[in-house]
């Protein structure tokens, strides 16, 4: 539920909708029963990589033997280049969010929960802040939540700007105190997290999720999916399409469907060139596979992820060497230069792209850039963000070679008047 | 010296936290609040107030993008740099911003009234493309109205 005009929902409008039910249904459940109804649901996890969230929940220790200390931390730090959606749920309907965070510590038995969000999000802060103090007020933050004998505190922590802090474990090293270094795993942060406690790290709209799934049920949730995994998804748009924005539709829409119908189509002038389908960190996807259902599975089938779900279109106008040469800066600039592979190897990409660009390529350069597309990729460092920036510069050699190839034999770029 | 204002906010912040030194990010926040940049001196008060050395506390000023080391004019413009913006004409939006206010990035007007610097995507990419200006996002940008929107700032 979010409201046209651009403002908030309030607490007696999220009520009046049946808003914060779920929670009283879940507090009269145990923990372990809501954990196995979210496993039943098939959420899976909307920050990018899809992992299913009960079986997230299922590793947290609980019982006598448990820590009494363990936190549920929601990832609002959304940098992810083209990515847009956390914020129109943060902005629009704070309580939504906040009905999730507490039916989900409730189901790991965490007394506390901090939402991390980034700095930009200044309207999002406000709406929060305004939002926690009610829910406060009317019983369902605090001592003893709805009689229940469960307590939470929930508190907010505004980040100064890093995409690494959006990295699980960078984040858990940033809410520390400390730069946004990931961590090894294991420990996995569900054993041994924040300060050492039994953590999990969700993001907004997966949590968002979760007080349906507790009102309607995981049989209606998985029904309302048309594709792999339970659910709707919220895809967005932008680039040179009619109607860029947020779109809540059934998970496995085709991206015909949302780029031609919901976006609006492309603008007068432009034609479809090719998308990435999820962010700046994920494979392009051309005309050929227009009919992809946007779940995690088939998506993935593609040679691509997911992601984010939000599209980020190159229509024939752009040039796919300057576009790919974008996202490299942006990776180059936040790889926090824990390995060597990454804090190296995305500065040179970089470079190589740009001179490429300026028509100062040369022979030998794209093979170069193929190197590191290997060099950097999955499991050659210490977290996904280099395998990340590589994605969109592998699919780019593949599918625009051409491109490439004619910015170094013609000395300019043939996208650029003069 | 801290002052006794930016005191109060860090300690009421360690209150909540398992150790003081998670408090540094919230710190830097302060000062920078405070004095709007944060100097050497601000890192060695900070340091010793949480109980670490100077060099851990510039380690994490330095690593954030939006802790600032150096002194900034009174207003910030952060350009939204990445690529939904870059495709619908963020190029011409920071070649007009440079020559009228004449700076390059990270540079400061002689007047002190504004900073220019580059930010990733401010996740407003549906109104591509877009800046904030201090604490305000302006959005769906042209050329022709950026003096317009720099009229705002005094
Ligand atoms: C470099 C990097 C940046 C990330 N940024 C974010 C982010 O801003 N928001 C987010 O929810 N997940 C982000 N992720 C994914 C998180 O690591 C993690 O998978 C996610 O928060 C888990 O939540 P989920 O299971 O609910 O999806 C990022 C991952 C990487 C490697
Ligand atoms: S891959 Fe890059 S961002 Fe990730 S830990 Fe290594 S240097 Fe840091
Ligand atoms: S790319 Fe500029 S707001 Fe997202």
């Amino acid at each position: 539920m979010i409201r046209s005009d651009g403002q908030p929902v309030s607490l007696f409008e999220y009520q009046q909708q049946g808003g914060y039910s779920a929670l009283e249904k879940a507090l009269q459940s145990s923990p372990s029963d809501i954990t196995e109804l979210v496993k039943d649901a098939q959420l899976q996890g909307r920050g990018g990589a899809g992992f299913l969230t009960g079986v997230k929940w299922g590793f947290v220790p609980m019982g006598e033997q448990a820590p009494t200390t363990k936190y549920l931390i929601v990832n609002a730090d959304e940098m992810e280049p083209g990515t847009f959606k956390d914020r129109l749920l943060l902005e629009g309907n704070p309580h939504q969010m906040l009905e999730g965070i507490i039916i989900s510590a409730y189901a790991i038995q965490a007394p506390k929960s901090y939402i991390f969000l980034r700095w930009a999000y200044k309207s999002s802060a406000n709406r929060l802040l305004t939002a926690i103090q009610e829910a406060t007020d009317a019983g369902y933050i605090g001592k003893d939540i709805l009689n229940s004998g469960f307590d939470l505190e929930i508190a907010l922590h505004t980040s100064v700007g890093r995409y690494m802090c959006g990295e699980e474990t960078g984040l858990l090293s940033a809410l520390e105190g400390g730069r946004a270094i990931p961590r090894a795993k294991p420990p996995f942060p569900q054993i041994s997290g924040l300060f050492g406690k039994p953590s999990i790290v969700n993001n907004v709209e997966t949590l968002c999720c979760v007080p349906h799934i507790v009102e309607k049920g995981a049989e209606w949730f998985k029904g309302l999916s048309i594709g792999d995994g339970g659910g709707t998804k919220l895809y967005g748009a932008s680039g040179k399409v009619n109607t860029p924005g947020i779109y809540e539709l059934p998970l496995g829409t085709p991206l015909r469907e949302i780029l031609e119908e919901h976006a609006g189509g492309m603008k007068n002038g432009y034609r479809f060139r090719a998308a990435l389908p999820g962010g700046a960190s994920t494979d392009f996807l051309t005309e050929e596979h227009m009919d992809v259902k946007m779940d995690f599975k088939s998506v993935s089938a593609c040679g691509s992820r997911l992601g984010t779900g939000t599209i980020i279109v190159m229509d024939n106008h752009t040039c796919p060497v300057g576009f790919v040469h974008n996202l490299e800066h942006f990776f180059a600039q936040e790889s926090c230069g824990w390995c060597t592979p990454c804090r190296e190897g995305l500065p040179w990409v970089e470079r190589i792209l740009k001179s490429i660009e300026l028509g100062e390529g040369q022979d030998g350069d794209l093979d170069v850039l193929r190197e590191h597309t290997s060099g950097l990729g999955p499991g050659m460092t210490f977290c996904a963000l280099a395998p990340g920036a590589m994605a969109p510069l592998k699919s780019a050699l593949n599918y625009f070679e051409d491109d490439f190839q004619s910015h170094i034999r013609e000395k300019k770029c043939p996208f650029r008047e003069n | 010296m801290l002052n006794p204002k930016e005191i109060n906010k860090i300690n009421e912040e360690v209150s909540h936290l398992p150790r003081p030194s998670a408090a540094c990010i919230e710190a830097l926040k302060v000062v920078q609040e405070e004095r709007g940049w944060v100097s050497d001196q601000n890192i060695k008060d900070i340091a010793k107030h949480l109980g670490m050395s100077a060099e851990e506390v510039d380690s994490v000023a330095t690593f954030y993008n939006l802790i600032f080391r150096q002194p900034v004019g009174r207003n910030v413009i952060l350009v939204c740099d990445s690529i939904s913006c870059w495709v619908l004409g963020y190029e011409k939006i920071v070649e007009h911003l440079k020559e009228k206010l004449d700076l390059d990035w990270g540079g400061t007007t002689s007047d002190e009234r504004f900073t220019l610097l580059p930010i990733p995507c401010l996740g407003t990419c549906d109104h591509a493309p877009a800046l904030m200006i201090n604490h305000d996002l302006h959005r769906d940008l042209k050329a022709e109205d950026l003096d317009d929107i720099l009229a705002q700032y005094e």
